[in-house]
């Protein structure tokens, strides 16, 4: 499916839907409370049938004090691509999980949440990946504080 | 509602062993992060009732080197050599996704002498990467000739690329805009003979291990990954080959000059450990294949098209590109704000997908049985932790 | 044994014979973490580069019976404290190789990474540096003979727990850092991609530059 008809039917699915601009692949942006159910009939409507998800991660846009968490889907069946990003704010970072929908998703949102502090509500096992427990703090935030990073000298 | 979050001990305790049946008792054994497989430094908490694996908790973050965060202070050209160290047995595949996102969002152009020797590096590196993989699969099943073989034919591989790239292992020698340098005048000579020497080579191989009767039993039957379980867990590459699917990058999307050679992509049928490891030897014999048909025919032309001093900056905005290397898509997300170096920039690895496969297909076999699995999947720790 | 009429000769040779030993069968431990693990583990342990000629062949995964622990790979702080227990567990007298600039100083990680352990000798105590990233598996092979040279000539039972480490020059007999220097610099200028500015030059060839 083409890039613009893959963007109507989305449109279709989900009227709060735009495309994210600048990016140079079919994209799509809702909004964070519509995410459950759009990302389950991405997966459902034989049209679009997005059975993988290729990955899934977040951008910390600081200036704006907001979470862009950003999903690339796949369908193997129509072989497309698209990106759908969703933004949450940054002192209250919450989204549902979709693990349901895909079970790579678990992981995923497991390393998100370890790198960048992003709480999953329905998330069966939400716990850090790579740091430590007791680790303190999120690194991967642009504001993130830390003695022991070393800065190249000029 | 939200989920607070909880820690290793909470997860472990979530599933407790069970410990009220008469006859046996479950228990938790740690495997790792030392241990000689050494495919890297995972750990793998399992939980087993007697010999029998019930459950597998993958315990991942032992080399986590912060290489995105690390990526926001390095310019374009300079994560290149960082990205060598990801999956450091498909280097010069990392190196090249890196480069194709970067030459796709700045609009830089390559010629076809580039994109032939970028194509023949990779597929040369998906021989060598498959040769290691056959050598370590042969030790951890207890045949350590297959190590010594693998590691005396990969090093022909090598030997060619330390010629011409000048290095063995993380060759930083696809950057954007064309190639660190040009090709060595015996590269084709080079590549021609391990050519000669590998194919009757491959039969040996075949002969050594596939056709043992030990092998066969160990791996038929066991570890069985269903097509759809293959695709909601994100694998890619041999595992999900193995599985049915068959989604090769190099023929949905060809980059590279793929879409001008005629190759085939094995495909197995029911997902178990014994397809993954049909479907890597008969890629060895496609990339054979391809190299057959690139390396007369080499075009003329520079090998670097932009100074390589000048600044790349990336216009604003997100974008993806990805590339199939020896162990399936490693995909490169970078968001640019306008400057040269990186906003954001996320690597989507082909290991991390994978390996949590074990978690479904672990259940109900052995220990040793989990060894042959985890050496079917063909993971390289580094690339998950990145 | 020294004050009796030709004790020392005796602690001598029993030093010799014990410090031969020691140094031709050097255990190692299995600790690759990174990409060094394939060219100084499986590379050298393999057919081309074969440890084996120089004893090390024996690689065992438990601590206690190995007696040379080889860091091979990027040393992270969630594996740190793994890796002082396997040190620890490893039982005297044991030899530790910190291969690659990982091990040595950080390597390419060193900068901006709020997790990389800038060198393993933050951790253990560090015999032997091999520098490379990755050393091909003949400079390891290298550090294994300076090892030994080490064990040779460093050890005894007089003093049973100090290491006399000699001072050794690794430049090969009749040259110097200065031709090294410029003929790198030759090589580069001639067929580099990369834009030496003419100060770097310059510098070069007057003998002497900052670091």
């Amino acid at each position: 499916m083409t890039g613009e008809d893959l963007v109507s039917v989305i449109m279709s699915i989900e009227a709060r839907a735009k495309p994210r601009e600048k990016c140079a692949m079919p994209s799509a942006m809702i909004p964070v409370d519509a995410l459950p159910g759009f990302m389950r009939s991405m997966r459902d409507d034989p049209r679009l049938s997005f059975d993988m998800l290729c990955t899934h991660t977040a951008v910390d846009w600081l200036g704006e004090n907001r979470f862009e968490l950003v999903y690339v889907l796949y369908s193997t069946k129509h072989r497309h691509y698209v990106t759908v990003s969703t933004s949450i704010p940054r002192d209250k970072p919450e989204a549902s999980s979709v693990s349901s929908i895909w079970r790579i998703a678990e992981w995923q949102e497991r390393e998100v949440y370890d790198l960048m502090g992003v709480l999953y509500s329905g998330h069966p096992d939400l716990r850090r990946m790579f740091l430590e427990d007791d680790w303190v703090g999120f690194p991967l935030r642009k504001d993130y504080k830390d003695t022991f990073m070393l800065g190249l000298p000029e | 509602m939200t989920t607070s979050p909880i820690t290793l001990a909470d997860r472990i305790a979530a599933a407790p062993a069970d410990a009220s049946s008469l006859a046996t008792q479950e228990y938790f054994v740690n495997m790792g992060p030392q241990h000689p497989s050494t495919h890297g430094v995972l750990r793998l908490l399992v939980k087993l009732d007697g010999e029998t694996v019930r459950e597998v908790i993958p315990v991942v973050g032992y080399i986590h080197r912060g290489i995105e965060k690390m990526g926001e202070y390095l310019t374009y050209r300079k994560f290149i050599h960082l990205s060598d160290r990801l999956d450091y047995l498909s280097a010069i595949t990392n190196n090249w996704v890196v480069c194709m996102a970067v030459e796709k969002a700045a609009g830089i152009e390559t010629n076809d002498r580039i994109q032939t020797i970028r194509t023949l590096c990779a597929e040369l590196q998906r021989i060598q990467s498959h040769q290691l993989w056959w050598g370590v699969f042969g030790m951890d099943l207890g045949a350590f000739t297959a190590f010594l073989y693998g590691f005396r034919d990969r090093e022909m591989v090598t030997d060619i690329f330390e010629e011409t790239t000048g290095a063995r292992l993380t060759m930083n020698y696809i950057q954007p805009g064309g190639l660190m340098y040009d090709i060595h005048p015996d590269f084709v000579k080079g590549v021609k003979k391990f050519i000669e020497y590998f194919k009757p080579k491959l039969a040996e191989y075949e002969q050594l291990v596939s056709g043992n009767v030990i092998i066969q039993a160990r791996l038929r039957g066991i570890g069985v990954m269903s097509s759809e379980s293959a695709i909601s867990l994100g694998t890619t590459g041999p595992v999900l080959r193995g599985s049915g699917v068959e989604y090769d990058l190099r023929k949905t999307e060809p980059y590279g000059v793929y879409s001008k050679v005629q190759f085939d992509v094995p495909v197995g049928r029911i997902g178990d450990c014994w397809d993954r490891y049909w479907v890597r030897m008969e890629e060895m014999r496609q990339s054979i294949r391809i190299i057959e048909q690139l390396i007369d025919n080499i075009p003329e032309g520079k090998h670097m098209m932009i100074k390589p001093t000048a600044k790349i900056k990336l216009p604003e905005g997100l974008s993806y590109s990805q590339a199939e290397t020896a162990r399936g898509i490693l995909g490169v997300l970078i968001v640019s704000d306008g400057s040269d170096k990186p906003y954001r920039i996320h690597l989507r690895s082909p290991n991390f997908n994978n390996l949590w496969s074990v978690t479904a297909m672990g259940p109900g076999l052995r220990i040793a049985d989990l060894v042959a699995i985890l050496s079917s999947i063909d993971i390289v720790v580094p690339d998950i932790d990145r | 044994m020294d004050h009796v009429p030709g004790g020392s000769f005796c602690v001598t040779s029993v030093d010799g014979i014990i410090n031969w030993a020691h140094a031709n069968s050097l255990w190692p431990l299995t600790f690759g973490t990174a990409c060094c693990a394939i060219e100084v583990m499986m590379a050298a342990g393999a057919s081309r580069h074969d440890l084996a000629r120089f004893g090390a062949e024996v690689a065992r995964p438990s601590p206690r019976q190995a007696d040379l622990l080889v860091v091979a790979g990027t040393v992270v702080k969630r594996l740190a404290p793994r890796l002082r227990t396997l040190y620890e567990q490893m039982a005297e007298p044991r030899y530790v190789i910190a291969t690659g600039s990982c091990a040595i100083s950080g390597g390419p990680f060193m900068y901006n990474s709020y997790s990389t352990v800038r060198g393993a000798d933050q951790i253990i105590p560090v015999d032997v540096y091999v520098p490379g990233c990755p050393p091909r598996p003949e400079a390891f092979l290298y550090g294994l003979l300076t090892l030994q040279k080490l064990i040779k000539e460093g050890e005894s039972i007089r003093r049973p727990y100090v290491r006399r480490k000699p001072v050794l020059s690794v430049l090969p007999a009749g040259m110097t850092a200065d031709q090294i220097r410029s003929e790198l610099a030759a090589l580069l200028t001639r067929d580099s991609t990369v834009d030496l500015s003419g100060e770097y030059v310059q510098n070069v060839q007057a003998g002497g530059s900052k670091q």
